[in-house]
């Protein structure tokens, strides 16, 4: 490629990180950031240890704690899950020992990792970030390269700050078009996974862009790249704008004065050039798009909220019309029947993709002056400290608490069952979060995945519900 | 960690073949907690294999069936192990005695993960994946996996060539340490950042001053 042809926001970040060309599309590459929580992050330590390696530099990495720690009020350093506490002291002792800042239990900074690290501005645009979980793409809302690793690699980015990674291949996403009122982030990923599949984005760096994508608050935008991991996209992005600068800019870890002025500005110059290629270009209409529900167990098994559950043989070819078959019965639900005639027991807001301010505003929009339906337990998790104080000081909390929700500290908490909460076996929920895998929010539990506001009709109704006809104009 | 090294193996393959299994399915969130990477291998798949939340056998599950019980290669389907990153995926496998898994294409974390713990992770086109997995439930239960010859064969006859990129095929072989093999090209790295923080000085953060205050930091 001569230097004059275009290139895309995916090949300039990805050219300014390339430390050695290791052949066969084997690539050293920098990595600028590293989050490390106590799920993943005590393995790490565990390992570096083992080998006697050194953190090569702590500066560029940071801890919290959010998977396995509780989340009911007053839970200090706790976990419900035997063996949580050992994670948790892990990650503790080997950030003391290594010299890595860590944002505890207790601290103002705490919360779920991809929340806090573009809240820190500890994520930046153009930066490469990894995290041991597979929601990093989360944070490539703010146009940071961010990708999930396991254990090992971390252990190899703790001690060299450096990952060995292949090239993925280019797809641009175009959300044409304008959101209608009660239609949000959410229901944009849910609809373009359903177009696509679970496998849709396998292999690839995933850009967002288009009218609907730009129009999006930074929150948003961190949604739809959080549901990047559920098209199995490698990594997802939105290029930086102006959006992106007035969120950054003040953060704690955000540059300041003069170098704001030359990040700014390298940050702008990221954007895809005119004409830039891709491997894959994929549009989507959001003037005509209705809120999105899941009706299975992957996440590409998605309906509009007034549509009704799909036969198995709806699916591309025979394993996956097996796969659909056995999502039928895992989730209890029939052909024909429709989504807003299942009734719910258990309605939960939180997680890295729906469990910041804004979405928890959508959802107060709804819940405000009403209550939650006989039966169901409904439950709001704030991704952080931060949000969850924000939503107290502006009034949003006494909403949720009014309408008869539990109101949380900031964890992941019931997103997956790893916290040791669950929901009743067996039950059916209705969830912000990004998987509705069997058995992620307890055992036998049959989720589905909607936006905050959907999340929140249905708490309301005690079943699957529409928003828009709660949502005042 | 060095690992064992991963050369040919002829072995029972057992057939899982659906698409989108999860690493949530292939080692549930419950069954994660020790900070360990081995001894997984009884969590693997544990709400398909075990009957009501206690470890006893459901004899439909092809892994409680003989001989699949004894598998070291899994057949599966397309983006197998998806979804979580969850490194225990791999050792829950490794641990039952699965050293390499088929499929038609696979999550990039797992995929990842497989080569830094001595698992081959092969990517064969779904039909051929589908006709092996028939082959096997026919009775031909033994697939060999030849990395060298990057070939999969069976007892009855089929041979499929896979792709593997060559540092992956290498560190497999070998069963090198992919830590120790970056370190050696520190010089490389340190170059790369001297010139980084000429580029992009607002990269290089500190962890002084800044971070002994509480943050004040939120949503705005
Ligand atoms: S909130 Fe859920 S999806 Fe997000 S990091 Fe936590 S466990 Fe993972």
């Amino acid at each position: 490629m001569s230097p004059a042809s275009p290139r895309s926001f995916f090949d300039k970040v990805w050219d300014d990180h390339v430390v050695a060309d290791l052949g066969d599309d084997a690539w050293l590459m920098h990595i600028d950031r590293h989050f490390l929580h106590e799920l993943s992050g005590a393995v790490s330590f565990k390992g570096l240890d083992d080998a006697g390696r050194t953190v090569r530099h702590p500066e560029l990495s940071f801890a919290t704690i959010d998977h396995v720690v509780a989340t009911e009020p007053g839970r200090g350093r706790s976990s419900r899950i035997p063996g949580g506490i050992d994670f948790m002291s892990g990650l503790a002792a080997g950030v003391a020992r290594h010299r890595i800042r860590f944002f505890d239990v207790g601290d103002s900074r705490q919360g779920i990792v991809h929340v806090i690290a573009p809240e820190l501005g500890a994520a930046l645009p153009g930066l490469t970030l990894v995290c041991g979980d597979s929601h990093t793409t989360t944070v490539g809302g703010i146009g940071a390269m961010s990708w999930g690793i396991g254990s090992s690699d971390g252990e190899h980015v703790l001690a060299t700050q450096t990952l060995v990674i292949s090239r993925p291949k280019s797809m641009r996403v175009n959300f044409d078009g304008r959101l209608t009122h009660g239609v949000y982030a959410k229901d944009m990923v849910l609809a373009l996974i359903a177009a696509i599949g679970a496998d849709g984005g396998i292999g690839h760096a995933v850009e967002f862009a288009g009218e609907a994508v730009r129009a999006l608050p930074i929150e948003g935008r961190l949604t739809i790249c959080n549901m990047a991991a559920e098209m199995s996209a490698r990594l997802g992005f939105v290029a930086p704008d102006a959006t992106t600068l007035a969120f950054l800019h003040g953060r704690t870890y955000a540059p300041k004065g003069a170098l704001w002025q030359s990040a700014s500005d390298y940050w702008l110059s990221l954007a895809s050039d005119e004409g830039a290629a891709f491997d894959r270009e994929v549009r989507l209409d959001c003037n005509t798009l209705a809120p999105q529900v899941t009706w299975g167990t992957s996440p590409e098994h998605v309906v509009a909220i007034d549509a009704v559950v799909p036969r198995a043989d709806a699916a591309r070819d025979e394993t996956g019309r097996r796969s659909r078959e056995r999502a039928l019965a895992y989730m209890d639900v029939a052909p024909g029947q429709a989504l807003q005639s299942l009734p719910i027991t258990g309605a939960f807001i939180g997680s890295c993709t729906n469990s910041r301010l804004d979405d928890l505003r959508s959802a107060a929009a709804v819940l405000r002056g009403r209550r939650v339906a006989d039966g169901v337990r409904a439950i709001c998790v704030p991704g952080s400290t931060a949000v969850k104080h924000a939503a107290e000081s502006e009034g949003l909390a006494a909403v949720f608490i009014s309408a008869g929700f539990e109101w949380r500290e900031s964890g992941c908490s019931l997103c997956m069952s790893a916290g040791g909460e669950s929901f009743a076996r067996g039950s059916r929920v209705i969830s912000t979060t990004n998987r509705n895998f069997e058995d992620r929010q307890g055992p036998r539990v049959r989720s589905h995945l909607a936006s905050p506001a959907t999340v929140a009709a249905s708490a309301v109704l005690g079943r699957v519900a529409d928003p828009r006809p709660l949502l005042a104009h | 960690m060095a690992m064992p090294p991963f050369v040919t193996l002829d072995a029972v393959a057992a057939p899982l073949v659906l698409d989108n299994i999860d690493t949530d399915q292939i080692i549930p969130g419950k069954e994660l907690m020790r900070v360990a990477t081995s001894g997984f291998g009884d969590g693997l798949f544990s709400e398909w294999r075990y009957r009501g939340g206690a470890r006893e056998e459901n004899p439909d599950f092809v892994l409680n069936r003989e001989p699949f019980r004894n598998a070291g290669i899994l057949l599966a389907g397309g983006n197998f192990a998806c979804g979580s990153s969850r490194e225990v995926a791999v050792w829950a496998l490794r641990d039952f005695g699965i050293r390499a898994v088929i499929a038609s294409s696979y999550g990039g974390i797992f995929h990842a993960n497989c080569f830094r713990n001595g698992v081959l992770p092969v990517t064969l086109a779904a039909d051929s994946v589908r006709e092996l997995a028939a082959t096997v439930e026919a009775g031909n239960v033994r697939l060999t996996i030849d990395l060298p010859q990057q070939q999969v064969r069976s007892a009855s006859g089929q041979a499929f060539g896979f792709k593997i990129g060559a540092l992956h095929k290498q560190m497999l072989l070998e069963g090198l340490d992919a830590v120790e093999l970056t370190l050696s090209r520190s010089d490389e790295i340190r170059a790369f950042q001297a010139r980084d923080r000429e580029r992009r000085p607002w990269v290089w953060i500190d962890n002084d001053a800044a971070d002994l205050a509480a943050g004040t930091d939120g949503p705005r």
